[in-house]
Order: C-alpha cells, then structure tokens, then sequence
C-alpha cells in the first residue's frame, strides 16, 4: 500500500472517529478504530522505566533543546535560600517537595506513603465553607488553601498526616469477595494550633504527566458537547464541566486539570504545584503561601534576586512546555483476543460514554509554550473532561469551583498500564486508594453506578479482559 | 589472537549458525550484529567489573589506613573504571537489563546529585545519611534510600562514590579536594560512619555490575541468550540505544541542559572534574557499537560483523554518512578543553561554548542519521522498546 493511501485511511478513520462520537454515547460498539497511537504523531513507542519521559516524536531540534531544559528544572532540587546557586533558589518557607519530580517520579505518578511516612505524591487541599474571590475554595484560615509537611530550616512544617484505612468487602455475582481499603485522613502535631472546626480536606494524588499537553488542546466545544449529549441521552449519567479561574489569562475558563477539573490550563497548573508544593514564587503567583499567623514563614529568607519571582518567565515557561510534550506510549497488545474482548466490554458496560475515547486537537490556549506538533492529533485520552457524581464512597465533601463535594473529573486512562514500568506500583484513583484497574472500578458509584454493576455480573475471564484493555491503553 | 577473543568467538560461533546463512548470500547478517553487540556488551561489563573492584580494593585499603597517598589512589581507580562504563551507556534506552524493571541504572549512574542528601556541604555540617546516625549504613538500606522523596535524592552509584572522594568542588581550574582526614576519627564527625559509607557503596556498585555481567554471559538462558534470537527487533533495540544517548541524553541533558544555565550543577561528573571524560566515552560508545568494535581495558580489540556493514549493504551513502557523522562527534567531544564546568561558562563566542556546541550539533545530525540507517535495514518504530508480544 502506497504511504498515501495509507495517510488517506487514516483520515478517513479520524472522519468516521468523529462521525461517530455520538454512537459511542449510546455505548453499545466499539469504535472502527481503537487507537494504536494515543497521541497521533507524537505518540512514541516506549515501555519500562523511562516510559513517560520521552518528548513528543513529531517534535523539532530547537523545540528538543527546550524539552531538555524544562526537564532540569522539573526533575532538579530547588534549595532553601540563602544558597550559592543561582539557577534553583527559594524552596519553602513551607513546601511538600523539592522538586516537581519529588512527586512526578520519572514523569509519572504519585503513590500514598508507605506506613509511618508523610506522604509526598499525595497532597491534602484545604478550605472552609464559602468561595473566594475568584469563586474557588475559601482558604482555611491559618494554614491556607494545601498542608504542607515539610519546612525549611528554622520554619515550622505545619505538621503531620495520619492516614488510617478502613476495610470495605464485596463480592461479585459470581461469588467471589473482594476488598476494598478506604483511607480516612486526619492530622496532627500542627505547626500553628488546631485548624478551624468546619475545615474540609480533599486528598489529591500526583497523576502521570504524557499526553498533558494535548488535553490541553481538545477544542473547548468537543468538552461541551460531552456534556450536552450526555444530558440528552436521559440516562443517569450526566456529566458537567468546570469554570475556573485561569491566572495567565486572568478568566474565567473550562477546568481540565486536578482531579475535580479545578485547573484550567497547564501554565496554571504549574505555576500553582511551584508555589502550593515547593515554595517557589512566580509572575503568576507571587506572593509566598504564608498565612498571616504563620510568622516564622512570613520572616523566612527569600530567593529570587531584588523582589524579582523566584521562578522566571522564561524558565517557568520551559517547564511548562516541557509538561505540554510529553508523548503518550503507544498502545500495547492493542490486537490481542483478550484485549479486544475486553474493549468490547468496555464500551457494553457504559464505559465508553465517561471514558470517552477519541478527539482531534485543536489549538493550544499559549502557543508560546507549547507545540505546533500538538494540533491537528486523534488522540485517544479516554475522558469526558466532566465532574460526575461519583457516590458517597469516594465523596471528599469539599466543593471546588462548580465540582460538588460528590463530584469528580473523568480522568484520562492512557498511560496506566505502564505504571508499574515507570512507577512501580498502579495506585489509582484522587488519592490512590485502589490498587489496580479493578479496585478503581469497584470504587465508581454515583452516576457509574450502572457501569459498575455491569461488572459485577462479568465472570473472571470478562473481568480480566477488561482490566487488560484498560491496561493496553 | 588472544586466549580470551578465542574463546568468545568459539562460544558465539553457535549461536550465530542462523544469521550465517543469510550472510553468505548478502554480506553480513542481522544475526551476526546481534551477537557481535552481545558480545560488546559482555566485555563492556566485564572491563566495568574489573575497573570497579581495583576501585573496590582502592577503598579498602583508603579507609583502612586513610592518607592522601591512598585517597589519590581510589580516585584515580574511580577515573579508571568510569573508561570502562561510559562506553556502555551505549546499552542503555531500550529497556534492558540495565534499565528494565529491575534495572540498576538509576542505583548506579543516576544524576544530577543533591550531595547534600549523602554527606555535609559547606554551610550544612550535619547534613546527609552519613551524619544520620540513626540511618543504617548496609547495601539494602542505601538502595532503599536512593532516589527517595526526589529524583535528586541519589544515595548510590558512581555519582555519589565521587562525592565521597572528592566534595564538593569550589575551584575554578580543578575538581573538589575533600580532605582525606574527613576519614579519620577525631578530625571529622562521623569519620567511622563516612568510611563504612563509602566501603558499602562501592559494594553496591560491584553487586550491580555482577549482575549486569551475568544478564550478558554468553551461553546461559539469560537475556543475551533472548536477545540474540530477536532478529530485527533486537536490531532495533541496539540502534534505539544509540540515537537515545546520541539526542536525548548526551547532546540533551548531559550538555544542553548545562550550556543554558552555566552552572555547574548541570554537569555530569562535577565533583571530579570527569564530564569531559563521560562525553567522550558517551560518544565513544555509541562508535562501538557502529563499528562493531571494542578496544578493550587490556588494549586488545574486539572486532565482528558491525551494523555499519549491514547498512552498507542495503545503502552505502547512508552508511557512509553515519560513520562521518559518528566520528565527527567522538572527534568534537574530545576536543572539549576540560574543565566542563568553565567551557560552558560565557557569552555567545566563548571558545568551550562553541566546542560543546559543535558536539551537540554533530549528535543532533548522528540521531538523524541513525534513524535513516534504521530506514534502511526496515526499522522505523524507533522510539523505544516494542510493544510487549
């Protein structure tokens, strides 16, 4: 076959991909393609502990060397001021890690502590009832709007979080039990006295950074169409999305990132982890995270030369960047018979209309960090980008712009079958209590509800066949 | 021929019976690369295994009886070995044993290093795991500790032995010139702790190699004996190793990364003063595997049937053009006027700067060449490693 043929059947197939968007609503069939390249022309053929760490494969040498960069100062540690470097000064005064890989391992995600430790890729958001100014989560007032367990020398850290687990059993139709562990969260040896007594706390879990930047770039109008459809299919699922306040673009915009989709772009994102887990000031977010009774914080030592951020511009936006190209891997036994199988399980049970699995980009909202080689991609993300209601067991009971205490996003699937490569362990969920596809499966409840019975009826081999679809992803 | 060639090529000769066949009709076959890389590989680890136990036995007798006499000995044994082991980084980013799962890569060579994670730095005198009396010193805690909280966080491997050895380095024309008295009782705090410390670590770094060694040990059901049957999807892994240091790691985080900030936190070997010594073994290594040739600790030269050849066969231009490309970076590199950390330092015309230029921009064209030798023999999913089958 001619490589122009073949082009021009791949484009139909993205024709028909969306054509049919609709249909995968209705849940019933797979698509006529399941994507064996995630990310479309960035998509890289990767797998073990590097997996997630390569730069998009369509990507130019200029924008290569910026890769690179991005990628020093994602994965190096920032240092408490006054220090002798120039590049990476200004950790803390309060801060979680000391560098976005500190939880980002290897480009990847978070996991709980172990028992005993604090924990690092799981952060704890913080608030009262009421909004701020921007219509987000009101502070709580003494330690702010995350915990933060660690501390530069002389600073307080503002504590410790205790973290006890509660069993909760099961069985499927088929007579086999199951266990699932509920983490309850709660915190002592506070830095700065007791925290207010209507204080909520949301455990989020540091997910794996590929294909960021082209959620990024799903067209505005393809996120609300999921939601419109959604509604008028009168099924109890029905999706909604977020509205945030976005700094760079001082607005009002649609939430995609954070487990609640309480962050609208990537630039945000970043430079919000800078400050809330590591201390580091930037244009966006200049002020150091010290509430006013925090006086040791308040006094501490600041990086960043004559009042400037202690993160620059031009460095903020290579991380930025950096995150934005970060390639999906290609799918893994995407032919096998089980995995097929368990496709068409997955859209039989009613997955497929959350887990939405095909869009093509449009363009990015910075085109200055991020690249032209993300636009025009099908990308098979596998998310709706919406809040649903997903029941009372995995409920925070903590309201985040629009998302309800009972609401979540839709997180992506790709990536989370090379997990255990990359990270070495497949810890799922906004604060990663499942262990593995099926845990996080078991935990859906709410408007998946439906979905989750579906599997319940599924007999081992159907059960495993799932799981292994998910994981091909 | 010497007795040790004699014998690996009587040992590979079997294994190469398939590509054989093939070869006598076209040249050189896709097997025959294989098994000569197998081989590259072997005595690659086997060279690195020797180098790190005179380090090991260097050590040994430096905190025994700790002087300058015995400190200078260790660390040139350190220089010594670190030859050896830059040439095999060249089999690295494909997901073998040394990067797979269970990989040792990151216990061993990983960087940069926050030193302040292993032992004091200047301003901080209580800093580190050696200073943490309450942390035990043994091969299982070390490596539980590595990369712990931070990719950062390194607590093994050569990066964290040249701390150990040298410190931290203030001078502007040479490397760290840590005290050997930081290893005697009364003269530095934790003294007994520092020397255990660095015996436990070399360890570790042994351990490593040994088992690295015995995943390439021609003859045994071990991942040689699988990779030397993968026909062109091992072909692919070798060349996925070669475009992946040539880009990503060498040209990009090794040199990039440290000509846009300056500092020289972004080097390497910053300790010791070595990174000139690491990209040009880095480069090196990557002609290796091209020519199918290895020069030996011992001055002997392996030699086999190269990829070059393979190229050749299927497109002489391109080949040809490779091996310009490949020698034109081992060339540049080793013209980098050492110390790195002062080349990169500068403006735009600065002489290192330009130096270490040029070698990032002959390893951005040798990645580019590679993938179209690649091309060439049928190879195009270059990224990493295949789908798992």
């Amino acid at each position: 076959m001619k490589p122009s043929t073949v082009k021009r059947l791949l484009s139909t197939a993205a024709a028909l991909a969306l054509a049919t968007g609709a249909a995968w609503l209705q849940a019933d069939e797979p698509p006529a393609v399941s994507g064996e390249r995630p990310g479309g022309d960035t998509t890289v053929y990767a797998s073990g502990r590097n997996a997630f760490s390569f730069p998009a494969a369509n990507l130019g040498d200029e924008e290569r060397t910026r890769f690179v960069v991005g990628n020093s100062f994602f994965r190096r540690n920032w240092v408490e001021a006054p220090s002798s470097t120039r590049a990476r000064d200004g950790l803390g005064p309060h801060f979680i890690a000391r560098s976005c890989g500190g939880c980002h391992e290897q480009d990847g995600r978070g996991a709980p502590p172990a028992p005993g430790e604090q924990p690092l890729g799981l952060l704890l958001r913080l608030s009262v009832p009421g909004r701020n100014a921007q219509g987000g989560p009101k502070d709580e007032p003494i330690y702010g709007g995350q915990f933060n367990n660690a501390a530069v020398q002389g600073v307080r850290p503002e504590g410790e979080v205790v973290i006890r687990e509660r069993a909760v059993p099961g069985r499927f139709a088929d007579g086999e039990p199951y266990t699932l562990r509920q983490p309850l969260y709660s915190f002592r040896k506070l830095g700065y006295g007791p925290m207010a007594a209507n204080t909520m706390a949301s455990p989020r879990l540091a997910p794996q950074l590929p294909g960021v930047g082209l959620l990024e770039a799903i067209p505005e109008a393809e996120i609300l169409r999921n939601a419109r459809e959604q509604a008028a299919a009168g099924r109890p699922v029905r999706g909604v999305p977020n509205r945030v306040w976005d700094a760079p673009s001082q607005q009002m915009k649609l939430g995609r990132f954070g487990w609640k989709a309480n962050v609208a772009s990537l630039a945000h994102q970043t430079a919000g982890a800078f400050l809330g887990d590591m201390g580091i000031t930037s244009s966006l977010f200049p002020t150091e995270a010290c509430s006013a009774s925090q006086r040791d914080c308040l006094a501490a030592p600041r990086g960043g030369q004559g009042g400037a951020p202690e993160i620059d511009d031009e460095t903020l936006g290579h991380v930025v960047f950096y995150q934005a190209t970060l390639a999906p891997a290609a799918r893994r036994d995407a032919e096998a018979p089980a995995v097929r199988r368990g496709e068409a399980l997955f859209h039989a049970s009613g997955c497929a209309v959350c887990h939405r699995p095909s869009y093509v980009t449009g363009d990015s909202p910075d085109p200055a960090l991020a690249s032209p080689a993300l636009r025009g991609q099908t990308i098979w993300p596998y998310t709706d980008l919406l809040l649903h209601d997903m029941g009372p067991g995995l409920a925070d009971g903590r309201p985040d712009y629009q998302a309800s205490g009972r609401q979540w996003k839709t997180p992506p699937l790709w990536g989370i079958g090379l997990l255990p490569d990359v990270n070495r362990h497949q810890r799922l969920l906004h604060d990663g209590r499942a262990r593995g596809v099926l845990e996080a499966l078991l935990w859906h409840g709410g408007e998946a509800e439906g979905a989750r019975q579906q599997v319940l009826k599924l007999d081992r081999a159907d059960r495993e066949a799932l799981v292994k679809f998910v994981e091909s992803l | 021929m010497k007795k040790r060639q004699f014998l690996q090529t009587s040992l590979a000769l079997p294994l190469l019976a398939a590509g054989w066949s093939r070869a006598q009709a076209q040249g050189v076959g896709v097997g025959a690369v294989v098994a000569q890389y197998a081989a590259l590989v072997h005595a690659g680890y086997e060279d690195t295994l020797a180098g790190a136990l005179e380090l090991q036995a260097a050590v040994a007798a430096f905190v025994a009886q700790p002087s300058q006499a015995g400190l200078d000995k260790a660390r040139q044994a350190w220089r010594a070995a670190r030859e050896s082991y830059g040439q095999t980084e060249a089999f690295r980013f494909y997901g073998g044993p040394i990067d797979d799962e269970q990989g040792p890569e990151g216990r061993m060579n990983a960087w940069p290093m926050d030193e302040a994670y292993v032992d004091y730095v200047k301003g901080r005198p209580n800093a580190g795991l050696v200073n943490d009396r309450k942390v035990l010193i043994t091969k299982s805690e070390l490596a539980r500790f590595n990369e712990r909280g931070g990719e950062e966080n390194i607590c093994t491997g050569w990066h964290a032995i040249e701390f150990l050895l040298w410190g931290q380095d203030f001078s502007a024309e040479g490397a760290g010139n840590r005290p050997f008295e930081d290893y005697v009782d009364g003269k530095q705090a934790n003294a007994d702790r520092r020397r255990q410390y660095l015996s436990v670590v070399t360890e570790l770094l042994v351990d490593d190699l040994r088992y690295l060694l015995g995943a390439w040990v021609p003859g045994l059901r071990n991942y040689r004996e699988r990779f030397e049957r993968g026909e062109l999807e091992s072909l692919r892994k070798i060349i996925v190793g070669l475009g992946s240091l040539s880009r990503g790691e060498l040209a990009g985080e090794r040199m990039e990364v440290a000509l846009n900030t300056q500092d020289q936190e972004d080097e390497h070997s910053c300790f010791s003063d070595n990174t000139h010594r690491d990209i040009v073994n880095n480069a090196l290594g990557i002609e290796n595997v091209w020519l199918g040739r290895y020069v030996r600790r011992d001055g002997s030269t392996l030699q086999g049937a190269s990829l070059r050849e393979l190229v050749a066969a299927r497109d002489a231009e391109v080949a040809e053009r490779t091996s310009r490309q490949i020698a034109a970076s081992v060339a540049a590199a080793r013209a980098i006027q050492p110390p790195f950390d002062r080349a990169i330092v500068g403006g735009r015309d600065a002489p290192g700067r330009q130096q270490v230029q040029k070698t990032i921009d002959s390893l951005v064209q040798q990645s580019k060449d590679l993938v179209a030798a690649a091309n060439a023999v049928g190879i195009t999913r270059l990224t990493l490693v295949a789908p798992k089958k």
